[in-house]
């Protein structure tokens, strides 16, 4: 689907507060433009995102039609055990992208 | 009424004599020190910096088989890293096969078409910008080194003719705001230097990476001049001339800007 970025620490101790950060390629088109044929340009946002650590879902947003195009999304956690974030952008048509990310946690 | 005509020609040509003063060299600064803090921060961080994704896209390309020669970019080049570094510092560059400079782009555009039978990329299409970003991406860092020898100062000399020229309904040269103005405010901007080191630039007004011929058409456009087509000679003159006045400037492609 789209082009994604992610930088989570590849390795932290337990109990630290961890920055994790992404930024996806997408229009994010408003939907409230005009085209050069005078037609409005439809609208076509993600609108949903979830970061789930080991399968536990630790962030979620939504997003609307005021995000910028190519979202940059960033989050602080807790590291408390190694294992795999998994990053899910989902657009307003239902199609979803995933991400994963290894993180070991001394 | 006769003094009043000697006053307006003193006048004039004490506003001429102000004109055209080339910025010295040890006062050049890079356009990412006229911009906001926010913004700075966004080109500096690999992983906010939207540009970078672009990068990516270009890099999928350089290793992607293209035209009837069935080759791609690496194949030829190898890893772009070695290979492409520090090349985009030396461009534009004069081409003897084409008799006049070329820019990244239309290099990239020529080895497509001659090495690699393909067509050749559109102008500001999403594939040349990649490529192009990937390419300069790999002389971060690296000082503006563009040639001006004897081939290439007759373009040189025609691009500062261009970007020191009135034009346009405003009658605005670019020198009068990049070389005379810079560091004043335009509304509620501070006027840049207008080094053009980070391109393809990430620019947020356009919400998307563009090429300096896109930036340089959009200045035309803000000052009502009838901007240059997407590849002509003036324009490849007027980049030549910039880089040349960038020279020594480190690349920071791809460089955010408002």
């Amino acid at each position: 689907m789209a082009r994604a970025l992610i930088n989570v620490p590849k390795t932290a101790k337990r109990g630290d507060v961890i920055e994790i950060k992404t930024l996806i390629s997408h229009i994010m088109e408003t939907g409230y433009r005009i085209g050069v044929t005078g037609q409005p340009i439809p609208r076509d946002i993600i609108d949903d995102f979830v970061c789930l650590y080991n399968g536990e879902e630790i962030f979620r947003a939504q997003l609307y039609p005021a995000i910028a195009a190519n979202p940059y999304i960033s989050f602080f956690t807790v590291a408390t055990a190694s294992g795999t974030m998994s990053f899910t952008w989902t657009d307003q048509h239902g199609k979803s992208q995933v991400q994963i990310a290894e993180i070991t946690v001394e | 009424m006769k003094g009043f005509a000697a006053a307006s020609a003193l006048l004039i040509v004490a506003v001429s004599s102000a004109l055209a003063v080339d910025i010295p060299l040890d006062q050049r600064h890079s356009d990412a020190e006229f911009i906001s803090a926010g913004t700075r921060a966004m080109q500096n961080d690999e992983t906010q910096n939207p540009g970078m994704l672009t990068v990516l896209d270009g890099e999928t390309l350089w290793n992607a088989k293209a035209g009837s020669s069935g080759k791609s970019c690496a194949d030829c080049h190898g890893d772009a890293r070695v290979s492409m570094k520090g090349v985009a510092a030396r461009y534009p560059a004069f081409m003897p096969s084409q008799g006049r400079p070329v820019d990244l782009e239309q290099r990239i555009n020529l080895s497509r078409v001659n090495d690699q039978n393909a067509m050749p990329l559109a102008f500001e299409s999403a594939d040349l910008l990649a490529l192009t970003a990937y390419v300069a991406r790999q002389s971060f860092g690296i000082p503006v080194a563009v040639v001006n020898d004897v081939q290439s100062k007759p373009f040189i000399e025609q691009g500062r003719t261009l970007f020191e020229r009135r034009e346009g309904q405003i009658n605005l040269s670019c020198a009068q705001c990049h070389d005379d103005n810079w560091g004043k405010n335009l509304a509620a901007s501070v006027i840049p230097q207008a080094q053009p080191t980070g391109y393809p630039i990430y620019r947020l007004e356009w919400q998307a990476v563009g090429s300096l011929q896109r930036r340089l058409r959009s200045c035309m456009i803000a000052s009502r001049a009838e901007p240059y087509d997407y590849g002509a000679p003036e324009l490849v003159d007027l980049e030549f001339y910039l880089l040349w006045r960038a020279r020594g400037l480190p690349i920071e492609t791809p460089a955010v800007r408002p």
